[in-house]
């Protein structure tokens, strides 16, 4: 009687989370189906197999990358320039900012603490208007262009990503105990040789973590390129690729779903890849946050 | 020693005098308003100079507060340029007429006035409203019951978690044309020859809200799953033992002992659906990009029925190019998220206690 229930319950419950496990990844499907089409197949059928071949893939692909309002190559390369940038700063700057306001109890890591925090809450929205007016401004002043280059988004970044990054570090540092540090400064460590012989490579987990969570941010930031490189400049990331991409071929859906294909392949593959530590990377990120 | 202690000295003193030179070059470069491409380079170098001066500093006293400012510097300097001075500049200019590069006159409170005149703009605050609502109860209640799925031992659990969790990956601009293209064609497809209805679900502004509801709830359930997951996990095992002897039936397990133990996690969850609801805009440029007609509201037609907050600050400052609108709006977009997060977390913790 026991055990008959639980079966019916067991196959009640595969049965709902192969249901939803199809809702879920239909759309990845209907993708990668429809890339392999011509324009007049998926129009007919969108959810068909009539006309999909690997041949009409590859016409696609090559219709797509070499396309001069996508180029695939260029924006992927951008991306990953400007992503791979923002993100060794962030580790780099943000664990030393940490370490620093984590190890000083005074007045003023303090209040440097509480603005990062307070900081948090305040959405984009409030800040990119006179950001584009003030980078303009800096880059005149300085001489090197802060807009429309990779620099000045690379810059943006270390500033929006500055605060989450010292949270969740300083919280990992608070655990370490200060004894290390001592008994490092008694061996005659400077305290910068302390902080990048003792702590950092002890910060590793922690920094896996933040790296997760500002690189998912990062790659799929669309408003904040879009505002700084401008659409239409030399300088594109992928979602912007997409955007203008699509703009300028509306409805063609092959082309646009083969787009979307090539946008999302990398982060799916980083994902088989890497499952479990990104997975574990936002749970950190959220819980702490 | 003695000797490297000197040559230390020197150096120091060398990079510091060099540093400050360089910046002050570049400086009456800047302001004599010649035309130099090597000015940048200047800047970067008198910074270096400055700081390995400083590095270089005999002192054994200071030493110590020398690495605490050389270590803050990079990141302290670079979210004073990126958040905090742009968000002082933006109160200034929603005073004023400024457009997006210089500023005439102080208007006063009159942006701030105007906005509530708007009838666009009210309909973008109450449909910004209604879908933080719709998806903060929705939105968890997909994830929660997806999560009681996924921790019951069941083998091959660990995939379904990865395919529920594998749209929060991708970037809400291309998640929402393919959701354009589902929804033009597939449910298009699938309505007319179910129901007769032969028109997209995005060309009306319900049923494209809808689909924006939908899509959002496809992207983000199943991160905020992986969150009900780990508070799950933390409920120890004896204590659901303990309950089964006692002869509780799965019911009230759920209601009398696994709720209230993660009620931390729901508050943790509420608040990360609600600032993210609150603050969308990918999904909706794409999906909809606000299109939407509303035949009367306050006395007028309104063509962005599915325009939110987020959204409609952009069109206002990037269409229509009137930036200290803009800016104003997206102060009280500010204002907004504040209380109803702090009203929130205050909520959610009241009741944590009582719990």
């Amino acid at each position: 009687m026991h055990t008959k229930e639980k079966t019916s319950s067991v196959i009640a419950k595969v049965v709902i989370a192969v249901i939803v496990a199809i809702y879920v990844l239909f759309p990845f499907a209907l993708v990668v189906l429809n890339s392999c089409k011509a324009k007049n197949d998926i129009t007919n059928n969108p959810i068909g197999f009539e006309g999909a071949s690997f041949s009409q893939l590859l016409q696609n692909l090559n219709d797509v990358i070499n396309n001069k309002s996508f180029l695939f190559w260029n924006a992927f390369g951008y991306s990953a320039l400007i992503t791979v940038l923002s993100l060794v700063l962030l580790a780099l700057f943000g664990a030393m900012a940490a370490w620093v306001i984590c190890r000083n109890k005074t007045k003023w890591s303090l209040a440097i603490y509480f603005t990062f925090i307070a900081s948090m809450i305040i959405p984009f929205q409030v800040v990119m208007l006179p950001l584009i007016s003030t980078f303009r401004e800096a880059g005149n002043f300085i001489g090197i262009p802060m807009l429309m280059s990779v620099q000045g988004i690379v810059f943006a970044y270390l500033g929006f990503g500055g605060a989450m990054t010292v949270f969740i570090l300083n919280g990992f540092i608070k655990g370490i105990p200060y004894d290390l540090e001592e008994a490092a400064s008694i061996d005659g460590c400077s305290p910068e040789q302390t902080f990048f012989r003792v702590i950092f490579p002890l910060l590793t987990p922690v920094i896996t973590t933040v790296t997760i969570l500002n690189g998912m941010w990062i790659w799929n930031d669309y408003l904040l390129p879009s505002l700084m490189l401008g659409r239409s400049g030399d300088i594109k990331t992928l979602p912007i690729a997409v955007q203008a991409f699509v703009g300028s071929y509306v409805k063609q859906w092959n082309l646009i779903l083969t787009g979307a294909l090539l946008a999302i392949l990398p982060m799916v593959i980083l994902f088989l890849i890497a499952q479990k530590q990104i997975m574990k990377g936002m749970i950190e990120g959220a819980v702490k946050g | 020693m003695k000797e490297a202690s000197s040559i230390k000295r020197i150096v120091s003193f060398i990079c510091l005098i060099a540093g400050i030179g360089l910046f002050v070059w570049a400086m009456a470069l800047d302001f004599s308003g010649a035309d130099v491409k090597y000015r940048g380079w200047l800047f970067i170098l008198g910074v270096i100079g400055i700081i390995a001066g400083l590095y270089l500093f005999p002192t054994l006293k200071y030493h110590r507060t020398i690495i605490n400012i050389i270590f803050l510097f990079p990141l302290l300097f670079a979210f004073f340029i990126t958040v905090i001075l742009p968000m002082f500049l933006g109160l200034f200019y929603s005073f004023t007429d400024w457009n997006g590069i210089e500023y005439h006159n102080f208007v006063g409170v009159e942006n701030y006035a105007k906005m509530f005149r708007q009838p666009s703009f009210v309909w973008s605050i109450l449909i910004t409203a209604l879908f933080v609502v719709a998806n903060m109860i929705l939105v968890n209640l997909v994830a929660f019951l997806l999560a009681l799925l996924c921790t019951s031992k069941l083998k091959g659990m660990g995939f379904f978690r990865a395919a529920y969790f594998l749209p929060n990956l991708i970037g809400g601009i291309v998640l929402g044309y393919i959701w354009q293209f589902i929804f033009a064609n597939v449910v298009t497809m699938m309505t007319n020859s179910l129901f007769n209805v032969r028109h997209s679900m995005l060309a009306n502004t319900n049923t494209a809200f809808a689909g924006i509801v939908i899509v959002y709830i496809w992207q983000y359930a199943g991160y905020i799953m992986l969150i009900y997951i780990t508070g799950l996990n933390t409920v120890p095992g004896d204590v659901l033992e303990a309950a089964a002897i006692d002869g509780a039936n799965p019911v009230q397990t759920l209601f009398e002992i696994k709720i209230p133990m993660i009620a931390p996690t729901i508050t943790i969850c509420t608040f990360l659906t609600l600032t993210s609801a609150f603050k969308q805009f990918d999904v909706n440029l794409s999906l909809t990009n606000g299109a939407g007609a509303v035949p009367s509201f306050m006395g007028e037609f309104i063509t962005n029925g599915t325009e939110m907050l987020a959204l409609n600050i952009y069109s206002t400052a990037i269409t229509e190019r009137s930036y200290s609108y803009a800016q104003s709006k997206a102060f009280l977009f500010f204002v907004i998220l504040a209380c109803v997060s702090i009203i929130q977390v205050r909520i959610s913790n009241k009741k944590e206690v009582e719990l």
